[in-house]
C-alpha cells in the first residue's frame, strides 16, 4: 500500500442552489476509517462523489499525497475503489463473469479461485454461475461488495455499504474492513447503522 | 494496457451476444426501410436505381441513429459507466472500444446485408462493391459522431429524439460522400475522391471524436 495520506481542504458543495456544506476538511492517514453521518440529503452522497473524483466540487480540492485526486498518475480509479448506491453490475452476466470483468479493467488478471473463494466468504456459493438478475437485492449488493473488495486500492469509498445486507455478512465485511485498515489500507464510509469496527476510527458529522 | 481494453470489447460483445434481439432490430429496421421505397414510389427498375444509393445511405444512418441511444444508457442505469470512469485508462480508448463494440454490432451487419438490399434495388455487380465498401468506411463515423450525442443526452427524458436532432445534421458529410461515391460509379466515373474523403473523414472522427465523447460522459455524470 502507498504510504499517502488522503487529504479534503476546504471543501464546499451545492447542489441546484443549496450549499450542502461549506470548508469540509479532513486528513486521512494510511490504517485510518472515516465514517461519515448526517442526516438524509445532508451531502453525503455528494461528499462521496467529490472524494472519488466522479464529481466536482463548488470550492476546494481533494488530494491524493500532494496530487489532485482527479489528476493521478494512472487516473483517480488506480488508487481508490468507489461503490456507490448503484451496484453497477451487469443483470445478464454472472456474479463471476461480473467480478472477473471488473478484475481485468481494473488492470488486474483476477483468478477463478479467489473470486469464488470471495464469493463464498459473502455467503454465495451456488450463486455464481447464475445471471445476476436472478439474484435478490442483498445478493447483488453482496457480488457489489465482493468485486471491490477484490479490488487491491489503497482507499475504498463505501456508500451504505450494509444497505439490505444480513447480520452475518456484516460481520464478514467488518472483518474485510478490519483486514484493510490493518494492512495500512484506508476507508470512508457512510452509514446509518452503527457497526464497531477494531481499528483507528475517526467521525464527521455533516449538517 | 490493451487488457482492459480487450475485456471492455469481450464484456459488450458478451452482452449484445446474450440480447441478440437489440442488435437484431437495427438490421430489421433497416430492411424494412429500404423495402418499403419500392411499395410507395413504384416498381420502375431505373427510377429504382437511380434512387437506390440515397435510400440505402438514409436508412442506414437512420438505423445507426435508432441504436445509439442505447450506447451508453444501460451502463449508464446500472452504474457501471460510473465504475467505468475509475478504471484507471484513459476514458477515451474505453469510449473508442465502446463505440468499436457498438459499430461490430450494428454497423457490420448493416454492411453485410447491404448486398441484398442494392440487388432489390437493382444496382450492378461493381456498384455494389462500392456500396459497400462506402458504407464500411462510413458507418464508423455515423457510430463515432452518434456517441457525442448519444453521452450527451444520457440521463435526460426524451433523450432519442434529442440525439436525432443533435446528430443527424452531423450526418450530412458522410451521407453526401457515401452516396455519392455510388452515384459517381453509376454515371461510369471513378468513386475514389469520395472515398478518399470519406477515408480522411474516417481518420479524423476516430482520432477527435473519443475525446468529446469522454467529456460529454464526465459531465453528464458529474
Amino acid at each position: 500500500m502507498a504510504d499517502r495520506e488522503f487529504r479534503a481542504v476546504d471543501l464546499a458543495a451545492e447542489r441546484g442552489e443549496r450549499l450542502l456544506f461549506e470548508d469540509l476538511q479532513f486528513t486521512l492517514s494510511p490504517g485510518q476509517l472515516l465514517q461519515i453521518s448526517g442526516r438524509n440529503g445532508c451531502g453525503k452522497t455528494s461528499l462521496l462523489r467529490i472524494l472519488s473524483g466522479l464529481s466536482r466540487p463548488t470550492a476546494g480540492e481533494v488530494y491524493w499525497g500532494d496530487e489532485p485526486i482527479r489528476s493521478v498518475d494512472g487516473g483517480t480509479g488506480s488508487c481508490l475503489g468507489y461503490l456507490g448506491h448503484q451496484n453497477a453490475l451487469k443483470e445478464d452476466m454472472t456474479a463471476e463473469e461480473n467480478i472477473l470483468i471488473a478484475g481485468r479493467l481494473g488492470g488486474g488478471r483476477p483468478e477463478r479461485e479467489t473470486v469464488l473463494a470471495m464469493l463464498e466468504s459473502l455467503g454465495l456459493a451456488g450463486y455464481e454461475d447464475l445471471p445476476v438478475r436472478f439474484l435478490s437485492q442483498g445478493q447483488k449488493r453482496r457480488v457489489a461488495l465482493a468485486r471491490l473488495l477484490l479490488q487491491p486500492r489503497a482507499l475504498l469509498i463505501l456508500d451504505e455499504p450494509y444497505a439490505a445486507l444480513d447480520v452475518q455478512v456484516i460481520q464478514v465485511l467488518r472483518g474485510a474492513i478490519e483486514a484493510h485498515l490493518a494492512r495500512r489500507g484506508m476507508i470512508v464510509i457512510t452509514t446509518h447503522q452503527a457497526v464497531d469496527i477494531d481499528g483507528d476510527c475517526r467521525n464527521l458529522h455533516l449538517g | 494496457m490493451f487488457r482492459p481494453l480487450f475485456a471492455l470489447l469481450r464484456r459488450d460483445l458478451t452482452l449484445a451476444l446474450r440480447r441478440p434481439q437489440d442488435a437484431l432490430t437495427v438490421v430489421g429496421f433497416f430492411v424494412v426501410v429500404v423495402a418499403l421505397f419500392p411499395l410507395g414510389i413504384g416498381p420502375d427498375p431505373e427510377f429504382l436505381r437511380s434512387l437506390a444509393p440515397g435510400v440505402l445511405w438514409v436508412a442506414a444512418l437512420l438505423a445507426v441513429m435508432l441504436s445509439l441511444e442505447r450506447l451508453f444508457s444501460d451502463d449508464y442505469r446500472d452504474g457501471t459507466l460510473e465504475q467505468l470512469l475509475l478504471v484507471p485508462e484513459p476514458m477515451g480508448l474505453l469510449v473508442l472500444t465502446k463505440i468499436f463494440a457498438h459499430w461490430l454490432i450494428t454497423g457490420l451487419p448493416l454492411v453485410l446485408i447491404s448486398p441484398l438490399l442494392a440487388l432489390q434495388l437493382n444496382l450492378r455487380p461493381d456498384e455494389i462493391a462500392t456500396l459497400m465498401l462506402a458504407l464500411l468506411i462510413g458507418t464508423p463515423i455515423l457510430s463515432l459522431i452518434g456517441a457525442i450525442g448519444a453521452a450527451l443526452t444520457l440521463g435526460l427524458r426524451g433523450g432519442g429524439v434529442l440525439i436525432a436532432l443533435l446528430i443527424l445534421p452531423l450526418y450530412a458529410p458522410p451521407l453526401i460522400l457515401g452516396a455519392g461515391a455510388v452515384d459517381a460509379v453509376m454515371h461510369g466515373s471513378s468513386a475514389q475522391a469520395h472515398l478518399s474523403l470519406l477515408g480522411a473523414m474516417m481518420v479524423f472522427a476516430l482520432f477527435a471524436t473519443p475525446w468529446a465523447t469522454a467529456a460529454a460522459v464526465r459531465i453528464m455524470l458529474d
